[in-house]
């Protein structure tokens, strides 16, 4: 079929946007709400508790990214309706603010004076109801451009370059022009390419853009906290295993999954959603897998496509992770990680292009339903970005 | 198509990728070049892994390594034409 005709049945929300899962969130403000989370989740079917470590006496921009962070997985389209709890009224109710501008059902609840237990049951009464609410929706025909797809990939080799990466951008340069959402990150790992990175961005202002955030990572993080190189981080031990040798080589690779052809539109803040119309986005993330993925899923994304080249096991609590890989030593050894076996593509059987048109069917079939080999597996990796320490 | 043993990127390039499982050495491996589908053959001089690569021609100590046609490190050991090329005799210029 036509790909501009192409369709998958997803949950139209009310803010126009489409969700792929149909989630009740109960999502803690902060660490110490976790308990209270997962004592609802684990009473109330149909609910999904999203554990973390952070949310205390977090101050400036790390607050910034916290509140951002959490109000994006609540406001997530594939989060159908949000629980928070949090110690405190006054963030609480801040988050809760924050995911009601979707038009969800979404309500707060705060332990202080009141203590878990009786947290706990007014939090399962609400999640309740809105676990009936949220079951009663129906999955529509969307077009397959609706569905924001993100991509990151890790423990990376050099077949990620030669095959899963160029599926990847294959898929991106052919939905992008007809409507996607798209977007890649991993500052650090663009290290060795950012020359051609910023050679892809659409316009001057947003090169410039990408340089400054580029060259802030390299200044504020590395050249601030390296004790001698990163050579002991990037490439990583299982990089190096799989035949990375140097930064640059493992740069070069990533950077083959935003395709040949699309320019990217814009520069995003670590969860910043996308303001500037379709197209391809680079997000400021660290490289690490499930950092990355919180971020882009709280950015507002709901399928995420994850090339890997020595088998990385990532998953995600709301967001799909569709795991990609062309090495057929990975399919034989991690066969059970792996969604899209594009190891074709090295033995010459299978062209990029023909990869790419997989991976498509690949994205309609989850955004159908189709459980990734992440969620199978029980992957729920949902991990905060701390910029610095807390006050 | 026979399946190769090795895959080269760019025509500019002075490495390739083993893309099979236990490659021997002395290996007359069939390589080809993913951007214009071009291929020669190469033999390996040591059993080299999956993922790994080797050199196309003899490299000195301070010659760049191309991969992508581009510009991945410099060579800090002697490496021969078929020889296992890896961190022991390649390093970033960047650290």
């Amino acid at each position: 079929m036509n790909l501009a005709e192409r369709k998958i049945w997803g949950y139209r929300r009310e803010n126009g946007r489409v969700g792929v899962r149909n989630y009740v969130a109960i999502l803690p403000l902060d660490d110490i709400s976790n308990a209270a989370c997962e004592a609802v989740a684990a009473h109330i079917q149909g609910t999904i508790a999203l554990p973390h470590a952070y949310g205390r006496l977090q101050f400036g921009e790390d607050l910034e990214l916290h509140f951002r962070t959490m109000i994006g997985t609540g406001a997530n389209p594939n989060v159908a309706a949000c629980i928070v709890i949090g110690i405190e009224v006054g963030w609480t109710e801040k988050v809760v603010a924050g995911i009601a501008k979707t038009g969800k059902p979404v309500a707060g609840f705060s332990i202080e004076g009141n203590g878990d237990i009786a947290t706990v049951a007014a939090a399962s009464r609400k999640a309740k109801e809105f676990v009936h609410w949220a079951s009663e929706k129906v999955r529509e025909q969307c077009p397959i451009t609706d569905v924001w797809v993100a991509a990151k990939c890790g423990e990376s080799d050099t077949t990620t370059g030669l095959a899963s990466c160029p599926t990847v951008g294959n898929m991106y340069d052919k939905l992008v022009p007809l409507g996607l959402y798209g977007c890649f990150g991993e500052t650090s790992e663009l290290t060795g390419a950012e020359h051609l990175a910023a050679a892809r961005a659409v316009s001057p202002e947003i090169k410039e853009k990408f340089l400054k955030t580029w060259q802030s990572y390299q200044d504020d993080v590395i050249e601030a906290h390296k004790t001698s190189d990163l050579s002991d981080s990037q490439p990583t031990k299982g990089n190096i295993a799989g035949g990375l040798t140097t930064i640059e080589e493992k740069a070069l690779g990533n950077l083959e999954k935003i395709g040949k052809k699309i320019k990217y539109i814009d520069v995003l803040e670590p969860a910043e959603a996308p303001a500037r119309g379709n197209g391809l986005y680079f997000m400021d993330t660290s490289s690490a897998a499930a950092e990355c993925c919180t971020l882009q899923a709280a950015a507002g994304y709901v399928v995420h496509i994850f090339p890997t080249g020595q088998g990385n096991v990532i998953g995600n609590p709301i967001m799909p992770v569709v795991k990609v890989t062309g090495n057929p030593r990975t399919v034989r050894l991690m066969g059970e990680h792996i969604d899209v076996d594009v190891s074709g593509i090295v033995r010459r059987e299978m062209t990029i292009d023909q990869a790419g048109d997989v991976l498509i069917d690949m994205i309609e079939k989850t955004a159908n339903g189709r459980l990734t080999a992440a969620e199978a597996l029980g992957h729920r990796e949902f991990v905060m970005t701390k910029l610095y320490r807390s006050a | 198509m026979t399946i190769p043993q090795l895959l080269v990127h760019d025509r500019r390039d002075n490495v390739g990728v083993v893309v099979v499982e236990d490659l021997a050495a002395g290996t007359d491996m069939l390589a080809v070049v993913t951007e214009d589908n071009s291929d020669f053959r190469i033999a390996a001089r040591q059993a080299t892994p999956i993922g790994h690569k080797i050199a196309l021609k003899d490299l000195a100590v301070g010659d760049t390594v191309i991969k992508y046609g581009e510009d991945i490190g410099k060579v800090v050991a002697p490496i021969a034409k078929g020889e296992h090329v890896h961190t022991h005799n390649l390093k970033t210029k960047r650290w």
